[in-house]
């Protein structure tokens, strides 16, 4: 799969420029400023309350900001004109259970000007036999599909899906995705959430990393993951774990449940030379990279203790004017 | 699929996205056969179990007609209350109906929408109610022997409908301010004593003075007594109408301001 190439030179769809949100006394945003370009494809990663979710109602047009400024196809997202280009998917799966599918996606397509014809929609997502059907009559993957068939009905420049294969098993997954790859070949921009590492990976070529309201790191997966540089060294030993904890560059150590010992840390090459120098009882010793999602939580636990004082990491040009 | 370029169309107008709306809501309401059947049924069995039996009512058209608008005006008021009280606070918990606040619509064709749903469901009650007013009832003759003109009938069917006002208003309130379990208890709670102290189940002229008196306060018993006066042909006392002006506008005030404090916190 080649994701697009996008340049500074493509025009923003959407925008969010120093956003705050606040929910009584809870800042859910604290200052945003985020842009995605036509063609971008971006995914939004952070844990739960993080603020993804109320940066994307917020895009949406759902919400109003407490300070700053969202702009959606250069107009205010609560401008229902600004969303004609825009297609989404709710976050949870809820269709209406006693519509026909039919008449949900021809209750959606009266919205656009230029819709896809329902037919012709419901055979790409594979619901064609199917729309005859009332939506509650759906099975959860088949209502999955056809909450992202919703979001590209009207031939949107842009879609923003919330977690969108949540629930599915990897067949109905892959079919998704390939949906979303092909959205995204003709030249369409899209904004992901999800809670699975591998489905940004898969369809992102940008990752931002929310955390408590602020991003904390914006850049490709692999400029994500080269610039936390993790790796896991683990190997058997007779020692406890704790006395590995002393070493330069360790993160984190844990125990296996079959007594492997695995030392996450910022540089393996050091962790492995102070195992040797050390001449530590250390045994099958393997070294792996770490996962986004250790990436990630590494990323994040470093903000949390601010030890990342630096501001935002920007791991490619994406500084705001 | 392919993403659209070069020249669009325009935009839907208001009127294709109200057809729209109006038609996916009576839909979703008519593939729940129990709840249409219902609000139907229930006015009509009301007319023929507490007036149909009594000959005096039956045989005098204008105490038939009397009857017929009460009903009618009954049918209407459940159709408005428990359509908003109860379908907006389901609304509210469901995930879809913030979907459908992303679409590039505003607020205006759906709530148009639900109005007209709301009328055409509370108008399918009126038909049992009218079916069963002219075979049952001697209230034909009013209409047959000159008393009274033909134009009575569409023109009260209309007065019904606005009459029911004061009710969606208070629907809105209580299904902005309820979750929609609650919503369901309180609507039930708030609509009995309001259609019966109000003359829509036995006329007025049966209460005691101080039923009667309470009454006059309530915006039920305006409705009521204005709905019966236009299809008997009666005089509409002013104070029925200052009634129901001041109870529409103040539920509707308070359905406004629940709707605002709900934007605020369904987003906790």
């Amino acid at each position: 799969m080649t994701i697009p190439a996008t340049s500074p030179t493509m025009p923003v769809l959407a925008s969010a420029s120093h956003v705050v949100k606040r929910f009584g006394g809870m800042t859910a945003l604290d200052g945003i400023s985020l842009d995605i370009r036509s063609g971008e494809a971006v995914g939004l990663l952070g844990p739960n309350g993080a603020g993804k979710s109320t940066l994307i109602s917020l895009l949406c047009g759902l919400r109003r900001v407490d300070a700053g400024e969202v702009r959606l196809f250069g107009r205010s997202p609560l401008d229902p004109a600004a969303r004609l280009r825009l297609g989404t998917t709710p976050q949870a799966t809820s269709v209406p259970q006693t519509l026909r599918v039919s008449e949900t996606v021809d209750f959606v397509a009266a919205h656009y000007p230029d819709p896809v014809p329902t037919a012709d929609l419901l055979a790409d997502f594979g619901l064609g036999e199917m729309a005859r059907k009332q939506c509650g009559g759906l099975s959860g993957g088949q209502q999955r599909r056809l909450l992202v068939a919703l979001a590209l009905v009207g031939r949107p420049e842009m879609v923003i899906l919330d977690e969108p294969t949540t629930g599915l098993d990897v067949d109905a997954r892959d079919s998704l995705w390939h949906q979303l790859r092909e959205y995204q070949r003709t030249g369409g921009t899209l904004l992901i959430t999800s809670h699975y590492l591998e489905e940004i990976q898969a369809l992102a070529g940008r990752v931002v990393v929310i955390d408590q309201g602020s991003i904390i790191a914006d850049g490709t997966v692999d400029d994500i993951r080269g610039h936390v540089t993790l790796s896991r060294v683990s190997f058997r030993t007779g020692l406890p774990s704790s006395s590995f904890e002393r070493l330069p560059h360790t993160v984190g150590v844990e125990t296996n449940d079959d007594g492997r010992v695995t030392i996450v840390t910022a540089d393996g090459d050091a962790t492995v030379r102070a195992l040797v120098l050390e001449n530590l009882d250390v045994r099958s010793l393997e070294v792996h990279a770490a996962s986004l999602e250790e990436a990630f939580r590494a990323l994040t636990r470093n903000h949390q203790s601010g030890s990342v004082d630096d501001g935002p990491i920007r791991a490619h040009s994406q500084e705001q004017p | 699929m392919t993403v659209a370029s070069g020249p669009r169309t325009s935009a839907p107008t208001q009127v294709t996205l109200i057809r729209a709306h109006t038609k996916a809501q009576v839909l979703e309401q008519l593939r729940i056969p129990v709840a249409v059947i219902s609000s139907t049924i229930f006015p009509a069995l009301a007319l023929l179990f507490f007036v149909i039996p009594q000959q005096a009512t039956v045989q005098d058209p204008l105490a038939s007609l009397t009857a017929v608008a009460q009903l009618a005006l009954f049918g209407v008021m459940s159709a408005f209350l428990f359509n908003y009280g109860i379908g907006v606070a389901e609304d509210r918990a469901n995930p879809w109906s913030s979907y459908l606040r992303t679409l590039p619509v505003g607020a205006l064709p759906s709530t148009i929408a639900r109005a007209l749903t709301a009328m055409l469901f509370a108008f399918i009650a009126l038909i049992p109610v009218l079916i069963l007013g002219t075979t049952l009832t001697a209230a034909p003759e009013a209409f047959t022997d000159g008393t009274l003109s033909w134009w009575r009938v569409p023109l009260s069917i209309v007065v019904w409908l606005l009459c029911g006002l004061p009710f969606l208003c208070l629907g809105l309130f209580i299904g902005y301010l309820c979750t929609s379990k609650v919503a369901i208890a309180v609507t039930q709670v708030v609509f009995f004593p309001l259609a019966f102290a109000g003359g829509m189940l036995l006329p007025p002229f049966l209460f005691p003075d101080w039923l009667n008196t309470f009454s006059l306060f309530l915006p039920s018993r305006a409705a009521r007594d204005i709905s019966v006066q236009v299809f008997t042909g009666g005089v509409i006392e002013p104070l029925s109408l200052l009634t129901l002006t001041v109870w529409t506008l103040g539920l509707g005030a308070l359905a406004l301001w629940a709707n605002r404090r709900d934007e605020g916190r369904r987003f906790k």
